[in-house]
């Protein structure tokens, strides 16, 4: 899916490729045959059926940046709505259908003089519900051990300068918090529409390793 | 667990936003979600997140009762890494535990 053109949808240049990882499907890890017997378990005692499974998978892999986008088109475009997105991020996509599960989504905000990026030095914790998957990159260990440590060089090799002056914040995501970055709006898209203005938002945005793109 | 059960149960929050906090200088085995890097620090708390089942039982599959309050931490980009080559402004800000958590003064030597 990603793991070979994980950029590829971006109109933006990039100085760097993240290299593939290596793929490990030739043999099979602890966990990987743990959750296999598991599985079959559940399944042999009726206790779920593998289309349940089946539209689990098809659940999480139709969420994508899609959705994202579009809450960030409507924060920018319906000033109550941020207002309610960024005091409670959780309620305020149940207005998509969205449902945050045990977690909760909370939304940091790109002003001129602030710029959000997110990581999990941890794990891989991430918004799935509403970015669905996290790409290969965000899981690296690379990224997860320098967004921390050096994120404006980190921020630079995604291909944007912060300027000095401006802050970074750097959210770890440790623990029951999931982190949206809210992009700042383009200059020249006052008359935009959500619709239009969505297609200004891409995943990186959201993650704060890029900006929306310019119209 | 749902939320109202685990506010019920949960240990009394001893932080609110704009106080200095330590992170615990604590190495124990488990499922921690502190950080390695950041214990030991100092912070200020910028959000007070309410209670949430404690990680470290959840692991283990035990109910995770009583709750601990969970807080935003703020922390110097500067403080936390002596080479910091940033904004002095910048900043880590990281979900901690309260049991995590030790005020300011407490910790100070």
């Amino acid at each position: 899916m990603t793991d070979s053109h994980p950029h590829d949808h971006h109109d933006h240049a990039h100085p760097h490729r993240h290299p593939p990882r290596p793929d490990t499907d030739d043999t099979l890890g602890h966990f990987q045959i743990m959750e296999i017997a598991v599985r079959e378990l559940l399944i042999g005692k009726g206790i779920i059926t593998p289309a349940e499974i089946q539209r689990a998978i098809e659940a999480m892999d139709a969420r994508g940046e899609a959705l994202g986008a579009k809450i960030v088109a409507r924060a920018w475009t319906d000033p109550a709505f941020k207002t309610r997105l960024i005091a409670d991020g959780t309620e305020a996509v149940r207005d998509f259908g969205v449902d945050m599960g045990t977690t909760r989504l909370f939304v940091v905000e790109n002003t001129p003089t602030v710029h959000n990026m997110v990581v999990c030095t941890l794990c891989s914790c991430y918004p799935r519900m509403v970015l669905g998957l996290p790409p290969d990159w965000y899981k690296s260990r690379n990224y997860r051990r320098r967004a921390v440590r050096e994120p404006r060089a980190v921020l630079t090799e995604f291909g944007i300068v912060i300027p000095d002056g401006v802050v970074i914040r750097v959210h770890d995501s440790t623990a029951d918090m999931r982190y949206l970055v809210l992009p700042q709006r383009p200059a020249g898209t006052d008359d935009w529409s959500a619709e239009r203005l969505a297609k200004l938002i891409n995943r990186d945005a959201m993650i704060g390793v890029a900006l929306a793109r310019q119209p | 667990m749902n939320a109202r059960a685990a506010a019920n149960a949960a240990v009394t929050a001893r932080f609110k936003p704009g106080d200095a906090v330590t992170v615990r200088r604590a190495y124990p085995p488990g499922h921690i979600r502190t950080p390695w890097y950041i214990r030991g620090h100092s912070g200020t708390v910028v959000h007070a997140l309410g209670p949430f089942p404690n990680p470290e039982e959840l692991a283990y599959n035990r109910p995770g009762l009583p709750a601990q309050p969970l807080y935003r931490v703020r922390f110097r980009q500067g403080a936390v890494w002596p080479d910091y080559a940033g904004n002095p402004a910048d900043t880590l800000d990281i979900e901690i535990y309260q049991h995590w958590l030790e005020a300011e003064s407490d910790a100070a030597r």
